[in-house]
């Protein structure tokens, strides 16, 4: 590798549109949804700067490790589901129909990426030692048995109808034909559920319910720590959305760099604003109904648009 | 879940569910709530005590501070005993004004419940919609007797403000307003169907359980007990008005949130009815200054259930006890017993659907020594040589000071 090529890998990796798009990218749109939540529920909002001020300002604090935990467990899994977070978003192609990185199987690697927070959310909290912690910590793992399935079966039909498990010619193949994209509406209105659930949001925020639990998994974290993890909930975000819009909105693409961005940018508006309304109007709901609601009525939806697109599948081919 | 099994969770003193010190120990088999122990006492405030040294006149003030929400209140039901013990004939428009205040209250306390509701089962839009129309009556009772909330209305033989005809049309406007939007949130309450799924079946109290643990208010009314002071005991003005008592057959949370927005609409209906037929005349009878010898106990339906007050006066300008049992005492009780075989979930709500006020609730009767059955009455010796012994234990003695004071008395 030559020393340029070695320079535009590791800006690539680490500015853009890696790392430090993605802060920058997620802390916009943080402030989108607190305002438009705020909006929505006759507030007024924070200003633009408060994600970055909420970030800077837990970052300067003094982090304290509680006596009990594992020091290091507590100590790495920030960084660990951080990094995770951001490496999942180099296979899924963002304003072309190929991704930095791409083989055939990368969408495996990307939702196995994604699942890794949510592990990292129940090791920092059970090695917290606190009984709150520790309750976030079961709940968030029970809550992941729940979302996961309906969220990989959702994602799953669109790959089967392209034939491929690889998001670049995921995304290809769908610029080749794009009303195929509407046999997947169910499938998009099951992923879009299941994010909320790994993102933990109202309805789902149950593992940090704070009236019940106090933080969850995140109670006893402080400072810099909680500043990474705060900011992993917010990249997650970011990259579910990416990975949404490029399954399952994979229009405007090939058009050239401007253009493409541009696209990226309203699909990830989108879906960051129907996540935000769906908090505001709904409830949030025991562990107990959200585990049957996932199983009872998420997944068979997802296991039917997996059959539909075998038989759309059957029929085109 | 295995692991946590028979884990034992401090909710409170301080926990983000709870709003004043208060403390659970909730002992969990995985979710479930399998035991609840319920502690009081940690906003003591002797409030009984300090009404002793006070006259009658301040004793109102100091008593519409029990609670921050149901002040008005506790100042009538007090004030009701001292007029009975008086012999007191409160004017009409008195007490018709008295009532109108007691209403209003009714709503913002009401209001203030269904945002809290919300917010304990995470639906913080309709805590903050609640919160913004809860304002209207704020304002108005702000407009009406000059403060917020202690709205200082009572005095010992009528109310302390007259209100003007501009006043009561000012009245019929914010109701229609707050009527509207009552109707708007009977339908969020009833329809939004995560709302709905997390307060049905949630804190069970059954009809005879309701009875046998002496609940009190919307809490017992949502277990179809029909009590109503108002209705059953009426004072003030409320023999001469019209008005259903809401009741519901569903013993759950979420019964407990219908009975109050119907109640809602049937303070509606009684706020007209006092601004319809507000005689006219004096507001107050002048009350002597000493209260001549007797005991009175007087009843109240405050917004979370039925309040008594106690007074016994001994001729002087002092009384010599009040008792007060806010509502909550009545309920808290009940909470355990809700609470057991629950979801951990569902714990926030189930406290919030009694609409505790802890700080009103604590009264001291009794001491015991941490870990022993067997409690003593204290006397107000004992609790002062206790106070002694304590600080001097800490290195604080005032026993030299105390003993120049009295030396420099004596010369």
């Amino acid at each position: 590798m030559t020393a340029a090529g070695a320079l535009s890998q590791a800006f690539y990796i680490l500015v853009f549109p890696g790392f430090l798009f993605l802060a920058v990218f997620s802390m916009v749109m943080e402030y989108v949804d607190r305002k438009l939540h705020a909006k929505l529920q006759n507030r007024v909002g924070p200003p633009w700067f408060q994600p970055f001020a909420d970030f800077i300002k837990l970052a300067a604090k003094e982090e304290i490790v509680p006596r009990d935990a594992d020091a290091t467990i507590f100590k790495y899994m920030p960084v660990v589901a951080l990094t995770s977070t951001v490496t999942a978003l180099f296979y899924i192609p963002v304003w072309s129909t190929s991704a930095p990185c791409r083989f055939e199987g990368d969408m495996i690697v990307t939702l196995y990426f994604l699942t890794i927070p949510t592990v990292t959310f129940f090791l920092a909290g059970w090695y917290s030692r606190s009984v709150f912690s520790m309750l976030g910590a079961a709940r968030a793992i029970l809550q992941m048995f729940a979302y996961e399935i309906p969220l990989f079966l959702s994602i799953l039909a669109p790959a089967l109808l392209a034939n491929t498990w690889s998001m670049s010619s995921l995304t290809e193949y769908y610029r080749a034909h794009p009303l195929h994209i509407l046999f997947n509406l169910p499938g998009f209105a099951i992923a879009l559920v299941a994010l909320l659930g790994k993102l933990e949001r109202v309805p789902f925020d149950i593992p940090e319910a704070e009236t019940e639990i106090v933080a969850g998994s995140f109670t006893e974290y402080s400072g810099r720590f909680l500043a990474l993890f705060r900011l992993t909930v917010n990249v997650e975000a970011i990259v579910g959305a990416t990975l949404l819009a490029a399954v399952f909105m994979p229009f405007g693409l090939g058009h050239g760099p401007a253009i493409g961005f541009a696209g990226y940018l309203v699909k990830v508006l989108l879906i960051v604003v129907l996540l935000a309304i769906a908090r505001t109007v709904l409830a949030r709901l025991r562990i107990d109904q959200m585990i049957n609601f996932c199983w009872q009525i998420a997944a068979p939806i997802a296991f039917l648009q997996v059959l539909v697109n075998l038989v759309v599948k059957e029929i085109l081919m | 879940m295995a692991d946590s099994c028979g884990v034992k969770i401090p909710i409170g003193p301080q926990h983000p569910a709870l709003k004043e010190p208060e403390s659970f120990l909730l002992t969990l088999n995985g979710e479930t709530i399998t035991d609840a122990g319920v502690r009081l006492g940690y906003n003591h405030r002797g409030i009984e005590k300090a009404c002793e040294g006070r006259s009658y006149i301040q004793d109102i003030y100091l008593l519409e501070r029990v609670c921050g929400i149901c002040s008005h209140s506790h100042s009538t039901c007090f004030i009701q005993a001292v007029e009975e013990i008086a012999g007191l004939e409160i004017p009409k428009r008195g007490l018709y004004i008295r009532t109108l205040v007691a209403e209003l209250e009714r709503i913002h306390s009401h209001l203030l419940w269904l945002g809290v509701a919300g917010h304990e089962v995470g639906f913080d839009t309709l805590l903050m919609y609640t919160w913004r129309d809860r304002e209207v009556v704020m304002d108005l009772l702000a407009a009406l007797t000059g403060n917020r909330v202690n709205y200082a209305m009572n005095t010992v033989g009528g109310v302390r403000r007259d209100f003007t005809a501009d006043q009561l049309q000012d009245v019929l406007k914010a109701t229609d307003i707050l009527e509207d939007r009552t109707k708007h949130y009977i339908g969020v309450a009833t329809e939004e169907i995560t709302f709905v799924q997390r307060l049905t079946g949630v804190g069970k109290l059954s009809h005879d359980d309701a009875i046998r643990l002496g609940a009190v208010g919307p809490t017992a009314r949502a277990s179809k007990v029909e009590r109503d002071v108002r209705r059953d005991d009426p004072y003030a003005a409320y023999a001469e008005l019209e008005f259903n008592v809401a009741t519901s057959d569903t013993c759950d949370v979420y019964g407990r949130a219908v009975v109050r927005l119907v109640e809602l609409m049937e303070t509606y209906k009684m706020i007209r009815q006092l601004v319809r037929n507000m005689p006219d005349g004096p507001v107050a009878v002048k009350a002597p200054r000493k209260i001549p010898a007797g005991e009175a106990l007087s009843r109240y339906e405050a917004p979370r259930g039925e309040d008594i007050h106690y007074v016994r006066a001994n001729g002087t300008d002092k009384p010599e006890r009040v008792k007060v049992r806010a509502p909550t005492l009545a309920n808290v009780q009940v909470v355990s017993h809700m609470l057991k075989d629950g979801n951990l979930a569902d714990m926030p709500i189930v406290i919030a659907a009694i609409d505790p006020c802890f700080s009103c609730t604590d009264r001291k009767i009794s001491l015991r020594t941490a870990g022993s059955a067997t409690a003593q009455p204290v006397t107000w010796e004992d609790l002062r040589l206790r106070g002694i012994a304590w600080h001097r234990a800490r290195g604080i003695d005032c026993t030299r000071v105390n003993r120049r004071i009295a030396e420099g008395g004596r010369a």
